[in-house]
């Protein structure tokens, strides 16, 4: 087999890769950015996230699109805003473990929420023109919004890297994330630092959430929850506070993912004739996620591009 | 032993009177009666008890935040209905493996035959224990990576690992011995814990499912009130203070995280008998996150709390609520506010879930301790007794202090 | 010390128990209870003390076959509507329908089988969705209630289970009629078969798809996905990989519609082939806009009894959370069909069994058993040795991309 027949064979799997590994980098950049300050796995993220496609299926259906798409951006920002005033700020001093449970319930009540509005039964996500238009590329036909999305998510990220290298806002988020408490010390407003972390997270989300639900014209209450876990699987891998960090992780879990779930065909009898008969192994593509989120864990905790942790005794 | 308290005394009568009740209830109550609703919410809600204190153990307890309870639960159902389920059904069970099933032993068959009706029993507690034992030997080998991350890691790590241990079971590969994620049914179930004597059957489901949940959650108390208990505690309040004193730290919280899941194991056992089925597809993410939330709702760090949220949570969203999803809640169906009839138009399908999540948030924001915070029962008996005694009144009914 | 347990496990259990009494009336008694029929319980002659006859609408109206389960509940409530009241043994009696949502859940469904049973039902009816049926088969069983399946066609509902009754077709047949749609009406010699991991439904009809296409000679490839997936462009790339003729895929409507839209965007000509399920708006919907070809097997076409499509399309359309429940069009679906006979056929069993309120479940059951009854919509139900339908027509349509419509194909004996 030559080498354009290999690339035939994997470049869809790696083409919807990279474009449903840039979705999960734009969730994951929240993960990241509310971790590194608060220490905070925001389990109600991936479900904030969710509510974006939901917003937008009702919106879309009141509002022609160039209103509906800001709507549902502010929406979803004031939504994550809010979340993190009722819901973390007062219990900034409570233990850890009791703001990761008021995640958890958050998440429930956003699930239940969705449940009860959808009637619990899947919303199809409105068609965008242009970027939901079918296209081909290199013989492979996808979605325009699968092309778009890695170079959205590099400019998304630039921008970012920069606010955060170059504004007073944020400096003080390294600074708040190095020692949150010498930061408060120091003079910074850090209930302001948070929520704007949680402001651009959250905005991060929508858009991860337009051309998520582009792609996968579904919108049902799990749907943010699978997505929210890996996305943060993917800040962990990349190094958690580590923006690039997050974005590679993404691509990475992205990829590998999609390259999984045609193993059995890829490698299989009807591919490159590995083994002879099915394996099944497309069954572990979400589970593979959590196995290479097990073996960073344990042989390199910090990540790809993490700092190292500081424990404070 | 020591002399028994007067509150203690009363308590334990009151607990005899409990399970003579459960099965006197249970002999008058006919599964179409109305009232059925309570006998199979207090067996749902027993065995919830006993998946919330074992849950507690860990995150209450030993200050491990472990979200692996679902996948646990897995392990536990699949493992009983493995190894309890009657030969003959295996080949309709096993359809789509036809026939290539590879555990071929049901031990409350092989001793039913041998001993009759009380053989049967025995080998449903020997499937139910070799359920917790199986389980508790998975976590021993998931505890070897994972308990050595930091908490919220650990959260996170468990919690893949419930998904890692989901898709193992529901491999193809694995189809002839776990069935491939394909529900497990057929095997002994509530209907035979009923005991026939001379053609009259006596309805045991409730109190044997009550009994057992009460024997595991009492062993747990042991455990906790006893010197690893108070290791565990240790752990909890402060790491690095407990290794200085001298506490194997790995040891402590390997044996903390082994026994949690050899009774979460039992737990998932006792749920399939109550279920009736295995179906891998609903151990979720979102099984544990519930667990969690009971154990917030009755106050980490209580038994008593755990039993009591486990119970309300049951019976809230299996009954008390279930009027909220069809039209009529306590007459406030029949209000209508800006031309919107609460009836017919908020109490549709889903509405229970909100409500009772609102409920929850509230608790875990304002009420931070819970219902019972970290204390036990007798605590709050005595301080009853306190308050009669002050008031001198004659004897209010008991259990009004908490609920 | 020791005895402290025991006495925080009595105190919790008993202070449930008292508190039990109270809420008790919370769940009331009186009709009216069913959400989506609001309305139609008030229906004509409701004069007073009439014995009611209480059918249990095991449905789901949420979770992955919520869509199904709401269009199922459609026609058996559109046929109390039309037939509120049956005289059973000389007695006038009303027939009211009380209704649980089992969430398409095999962990809530067995609750809410129980909840219904204790809402004092006198027969079930349902569950769309085979999975739920098979986990809640045993409370109705241990409860001596008879159980009617719709539209539940995986063999297991009713294999071992004297109670579960069924008025559709079973997945045998409906896997060889499939299987012989695929080799010789597409021509396919490659069947790439999806099917959703752990589901009784998507299994089984798999299962007997694939030993039927293999013994025609073809070769199937088969692969699962979890449940919640939205990415199915990676399957479809396979299907194409794998040089399949035809991709079978016995799955939730929910999935068909991701599926049809990925194997749009993927571009392939592949036909897609399903069962029952798919015979859905969302399904039509989704291949009108993707432009992909779909055939499905169901249990009755429109136009086959062109009298009742009429009444029910003028029933439905008249209120507009029924029609939100039809998925917002007035298509009549397949087991919306067999939810009207249902009703019908359970009606003449309590007929002829003769005994009035409080009714006798032994003679109900009796009665079940030697059912012949020609329903009014899909035709004959007599019941086999394992309590199933025997049904010998499966109806096949295919989306007609250009009108967005069905179009009958044919109906296949076998």
């Amino acid at each position: 087999m030559g080498a354009y027949d290999l690339f035939r064979l994997f470049f869809p799997y790696i083409l919807s890769g990279i474009s449903i590994g840039g979705q999960y980098a734009l969730i994951a950049i929240g993960y990241s950015m509310v971790y590194s300050i608060l220490r905070l796995i925001n389990f109600a993220h991936g479900d904030v996230f969710m509510v974006g496609g939901l917003f937008m299926v009702f919106a879309a259906a009141t509002f022609p699109l160039w209103v509906a798409i800001p709507l549902v951006v502010f929406l979803i920002v004031l939504l994550g805003f809010t979340i993190e005033r009722v819901a973390y700020k007062p219990l900034r001093t409570a233990p850890r473990m009791s703001v990761m449970i008021s995640a958890i319930g958050v998440s429930y009540l956003l699930q239940n929420l969705a449940l009860y509005f959808t009637g619990g039964l899947n919303r199809m996500y409105p068609a965008f023109p242009w970027i939901s238009d079918t296209i081909s590329v290199f013989g492979v036909s996808t979605r325009r919004v699968t092309v778009i999305t890695p170079f959205l998510v590099v400019a998304l990220v630039f921008a970012l890297v920069w606010l955060i290298n170059n504004t007073k806002v944020g400096i003080a988020m390294r600074a708040a994330a190095k020692d949150f408490d010498t930061a408060q010390l120091m003079g910074i407003k850090i209930n302001s630092v948070i929520s704007t972390t949680f402001i651009i997270g959250s905005f991060l989300a929508a858009i991860g959430s337009i051309l998520f639900f582009t792609n996968f014209p579904a919108v049902f209450p799990a749907a943010g929850a699978m997505p929210g876990l890996k996305a943060f699987v993917a800040a962990v891998f990349g190094g958690i506070g580590s923006i690039p960090g997050a974005v590679i992780g993404g691509l990475l879990i992205g990829i590998v993912e999609t390259v999984i779930r045609g193993a059995d065909i890829t490698l299989g009898p009807t591919g490159l004739g590995l083994f002879n008969r099915s394996l099944d192994i497309a069954a572990f593509s979400d589970a593979f996620t959590f196995v290479l989120l097990v073996i960073v864990l344990v042989f390199r905790p910090t990540g790809l591009f993490g700092d190292k942790p500081t424990d404070k005794v | 032993m020591k002399k028994l308290s007067v509150g203690n005394s009363i308590s334990i009568l009151v607990l005899i009177i409990f399970f003579v009740l459960t099965i006197v209830l249970e002999q008058f109550i006919a599964p179409t009666d109305r009232m059925n609703m309570l006998l199979v919410c207090l067996r749902q809600g027993s065995i919830f008890a006993l998946l919330a204190v074992a849950m507690n153990l860990l995150n209450g307890f030993t200050g491990l935040f472990s979200l692996g309870h679902a996948g646990f639960m897995l392990i536990g159902a699949t493992t009983y209905a493995l190894f309890s389920m009657p030969l003959a059904e295996r080949s309709i069970v096993f359809t789509w493996f036809s026939d290539s099933y590879v555990i071929r032993i049901s031990f409350p068959e092989v001793l039913g035959n041998l001993l009759g009706g009380p053989g049967m029993i025995i080998g449903m507690l020997i499937s139910i224990i070799l359920a917790g034992l199986v389980t508790a030997a998975f976590a021993f080998l998931v505890g070897l990576p994972v308990l050595r991350m930091r908490s919220d890691y650990l959260a996170i790590a468990t919690l893949g690992f419930a998904e890692i241990i989901r898709a193992i079971i529901m491999w193809q590969g694995l189809g002839p011995v776990t069935n491939a994620g394909n529900p497990l049914r057929s095997f002994t179930r509530t209907a035979d814990l009923n005991v026939t004597i001379g053609g009259q059957t006596f309805g045991l489901i409730t109190f044997t499912l009550a009994f057992l949940s009460a024997v595991c959650i009492f062993i747990i108390f042991l455990l906790v009130t006893s010197s690893y208990g108070r290791a565990f505690k240790a752990i909890r309040e402060d790491e690095i203070a407990a290794e200085a004193m001298g506490i194997n730290l790995f040891k402590h919280k390997q044996l903390s995280f082994c026994i949690s899941s050899f009774f979460v194991g039992v737990g998932g056992a006792l749920l399939a008998i109550f279920m009736g089925t295995v179906a891998p597809l609903q151990f979720r993410a979102a099984m544990t996150y519930e667990f969690l939330l009971i154990v917030v709702l009755g106050g980490i760090g209580s038994i008593t709390g755990s039993i009591v949220g486990a119970m309300l949570f049951v019976f809230a969203s299996m009954w008390w609520l279930r009027g909220l999803d069809s039209g009529t809640f306590l007459g406030l169906d029949r209000i209508t506010i800006f031309g919107v009839n609460l009836g017919e138009r908020v109490f549709v399908s889903g509405f229970r879930m909100v409500v009772f999540s609102v409920i929850i948030m509230c608790i875990v924001l304002f009420f931070r301790r819970g219902l019972c915070g970290d204390k036990e029962l007798p605590y709050y008996v005595n301080k009853l007794r306190e308050l009669i005694a002050r008031k001198s009144k004659p004897k209010p009914e008991a259990g009004g202090a908490d609920a | 010390m020791k005895k402290k347990m025991f006495i925080a496990l009595t105190l919790a259990l008993l202070m449930t128990l008292a508190a039990c009494a109270p809420a008790a009336p919370a769940t009331p008694a009186a009709p009216a209870a069913d959400a989506p029929a609001a309305g139609d319980a008030a229906a004509p002659a409701a004069d007073g003390d009439m014995p009611e006859l209480v059918i249990g609408l095991f449905q789901p109206a949420t979770g992955a076959n919520g869509a199904g389960g709401r269009q199922e509940s459609l026609g058996t409530i559109f046929a109390n509507y039309r037939q509120p009241t049956v005289e059973i043994g000389g007695v006038m009696h009303r027939v009211r329908i009380e209704q649980v949502d089992n969430q398409s859940s095999t962990t809530h469904g067995p609750a809410a089988a129980a909840e219904l049973v204790a809402r004092g039902v006198h027969i079930i009816l349902g569950s769309y969705g085979s999975a739920v049926s098979i986990a809640s088969s045993d409370v109705f069983a241990d409860a001596g209630l008879t159980a009617i399946g719709v539209s539940c066609t995986n063999p297991n509902v009713t294999r071992g289970n004297d109670f579960y009754f069924r008025v559709c077709f079973l997945d045998p047949f409906q896997g060889q009629v499939l299987a012989s749609l695929a080799s010789n009406t597409l021509n396919a010699d490659t069947a790439y078969v999806l099917t959703l991991l752990g589901d009784d439904y998507s299994q089984g009809l798999a299962h007997f798809f694939t030993e039927q296409f293999q013994s025609l000679g073809g070769t199937v490839i088969q692969e699962n996905f979890p449940e919640g997936t939205s990415d199915f462009s990676g399957f479809m790339t396979n299907a194409m990989n794998a040089g399949a003729g035809v991709i079978f895929a016995p799955t939730s409507a929910e999935a068909a519609a991701l599926i049809i839209d990925s194997a749009g965007v993927a571009g392939t000509d592949i036909p897609l082939l399903a069962g029952d399920t798919w015979d859905s708006p969302q399904v039509l919907d989704a291949a009108v806009r993707s432009g992909v070809s779909v055939m499905v097997t169901t249990f009755y076409q429109e136009g086959g009894a062109p009298e009742w499509d009429a009444a029910f399309k003028e029933w439905l359309n008249a209120n507009p959370a029924q029609l939100a429940n039809n998925g917002g069009s007035d298509v009549i679906a397949g087991f919306t069909a067999m939810g009207y006979d249902a009703y019908m056929v359970t009606l003449d069993i309590f007929q002829r069994a003769g005994v009035p309120y409080p009714f006798d479940q032994d003679a109900i059951r009796a009665a079940t058993w030697e059912t012949s009854f020609y329903g009014p919509v899909a035709g004959l139900i007599e019941f086999d040795e394992h309590g199933d339908a025997r049904r010998d027509t499966a109806f096949v349509k295919t989306v007609n991309v250009e009108e967005g419509a069905w179009e009958f194909y044919a109906a296949q004996r076998l």
